[in-house]
């Protein structure tokens, strides 16, 4: 980075400081006749930590996945970090860290030689390239085990170590999907607390879905609710809650929109007369 | 180490976001050589491959390539038979293990690797051209075990160290297009089982419509001419003028080898993004 000269930065447009991390326009998307993302807009700001929360079929892994430049724009409009997806995807995926909802690391590989990997595919300067490596794998925590075969590693592992793998490209949106899905709690609250620390740590974008209410409201700035691939809902989890009343928690608001709960205990179909008899976590949210 | 890095822009630094953007002739070479660095790290992690793939060509040259030497039914000139064979067993060591390269790239894209590699700074043509070599790397393990097997046997193989560097480059070129040719099938069928299938129905079509087992002079018209759209006969050529000096086209072959490795990245490199629909 410091040491980049003119000429490596030929094409290294700086991405505009004061445009926003994503801006959306229109953004339709679709698989056949099925459409998975209806006509979405969306603007995040940089430094903000925003969810997309929505049952599964929402069309939230859509949105991620025409973000981070995996699918094409079909219609409509995205502008990454000031970088227009239609035109320029490869500057995008300089600045961008990407952790998939599957466990995805290369089993065969130690955790550092996985962390390593990508510190070369995403072209850390040689001389820094050791210690930037070291240093993602102890601020993920895994310093200890970094010698270890990564197919060793468990789940609430596995996902620090991809958190490392893009932590070490110094990202400026951080994209999650699903990050702890499938992990248990201790192993979520691990992984929520590095997400909050690599924020600190160097101030990124963070993009993310979910379909946990609490991740959601631990986690995030701000929230959009997607249903059947549009944007029902979208503010602050305490602006999302307090239009439902005072003691509405956010998986309230979730069925308010979707008429759908996700939690195991709502197999009912719910409008509000079902939200007022639902406070498991009422209390907490005050 | 300081955790200063990860955490502030490096000092001097005048703006954080301005990113390091190799030109694509360093881009290219750095790819490559990222996804053979990782192909070895695996083959240090775990040899036994290098033992179980030695198997088959171990029994080639010390059954068939023992057989036929006394035999004397294949007219190879006055070079002994088992030296003839040699290098066809060395390429189609490399042919076994690119054709099935495939399944590792479906298996990434299962794993979903494939995702996060398709979503960093890699042209889809560098990831591609980087697996093939890996494919490559992971055939010059078994050329290295079949070339100290031949020279026990009593091989005369050149002791020329750069014709053994040519013949490591042949190897690499030859198994990177049918590593090529295996993720372009892998793009189109996007099953391991389909892909399986594929793999063994043209692997030996492929090995014995080559000059691998004997001379092109003695085969029927028809076969002669697939033999010569054969990439794998080109790749035993090569292997032949530097491994035991017989008559070759050394020019023509690395042309042709180098053609089909371009034309195979370009192949798979359409359609690998497929995979990660």
């Amino acid at each position: 980075m410091a040491e980049a000269s003119p000429a490596e930065n030929r094409t290294g447009l700086p991405s505009q400081a004061s445009s926003p991390a994503l801006l959306a326009v229109g953004l339709r998307h679709r698989f056949g006749d099925k459409i998975a993302v209806d006509g979405i807009d969306l603007r995040i700001e940089r430094g903000e930590v925003f969810g997309l929360l929505g049952p599964n079929g929402a069309g939230k892994t859509t949105t991620i996945r025409v973000v981070n430049t995996l699918l094409p724009i079909q219609e409509g409009e995205v502008e990454v970090l000031g970088f227009s997806l239609r035109r320029s995807a490869m500057p995008v995926r300089r600045r961008l860290g990407y952790v998939p909802q599957q466990l995805s690391i290369e089993a065969a590989l130690t955790g550092r030689e996985n962390v390593s990997w990508f510190a070369r595919l995403f072209d850390v300067p040689r001389s820094e390239r050791k210690s930037r490596v070291a240093e993602a794998l102890e601020l993920m925590g895994l310093a200890d085990v970094a010698d270890k075969m990564a197919g060793t590693y468990s789940g609430g592992m596995i996902r620090r170590l991809e958190l490392a793998q893009a932590l070490v490209n110094q990202p400026e949106l951080l994209v999650l999907d699903e990050p702890t899905v499938g992990l248990d709690p201790v192993a979520r609250d691990g992984v929520w607390q590095r997400v909050e620390d690599m924020r600190a740590a160097n101030g990124m974008t963070v993009l993310l879905t979910t379909h946990y209410m609490e991740e959601a409201d631990v986690l995030c700035d701000r929230l959009a609710l997607m249903h059947l691939g549009r944007i029902q809902a979208l503010g602050t989890p305490a602006a999302l809650k307090a239009e439902l009343g005072t003691t509405a928690s956010l998986e309230d608001v979730f069925r308010f929109h979707t008429g759908n709960s996700l939690g195991p205990e709502g197999e009912e179909k719910g409008g509000m007369r079902d939200i007022r008899t639902t406070r498991r976590t009422a209390g907490r949210v005050g | 180490m300081t955790s200063a890095q990860l955490v502030a822009p490096p000092a001097g630094s005048a703006d954080p976001t301005v990113r390091r953007e190799p030109s694509v002739w360093r881009e290219f070479p750095s790819r490559v050589a990222t996804f053979c660095l990782v192909e070895i790290q695996k083959l240090r992690h775990d040899r036994t491959e290098i033992f179980t793939r030695a198997v088959q060509p171990v029994l080639w040259l010390l059954i068939f390539g023992e057989t036929f030497n006394k035999l004397h039914a294949i007219p190879t000139g006055n070079i002994p038979y088992l030296d003839f064979l040699a290098p066809g067993i060395i390429a189609q060591s490399g042919l076994f293990v690119a054709i099935f390269y495939g399944i590792q790239i479906i298996w990434e894209r299962d794993a979903g690797v494939l995702t996060k590699l398709l979503v960093t700074p890699t042209p889809r043509s560098a990831l591609i051209l980087g697996k093939s070599f890996a494919a490559g790397i992971r055939a010059l393990a078994q050329v290295v075990v079949i070339l100290i097997l031949s020279a026990i046997l009593g091989v005369s193989l050149s002791a020329n160290p750069l014709h053994i560097l040519g013949a490591f480059a042949v190897v690499m070129m030859g198994s990177a297009f049918f590593a090529c040719l295996s993720m372009t099938v892998a793009g189109v069928v996007l099953k391991r089982d389909r892909l399986m299938g594929i793999g063994q129905m043209i692997t030996m079509p492929l090995f014995f419509a080559s000059n691998a087992l004997y001379p092109v002079s003695i085969m029927p018209g028809w076969l002669q001419v697939l033999s010569r759209v054969n990439p794998l006969s080109y790749e035993v050529d090569a292997l032949r003028g530097l491994l035991i000096h017989s008559p070759s086209h050394l020019l023509t072959d690395f042309g042709v080898l180098a053609l089909s490795v371009v034309v195979g990245v370009t192949a798979a490199s359409s359609l690998v993004g497929r995979l990660a629909r």
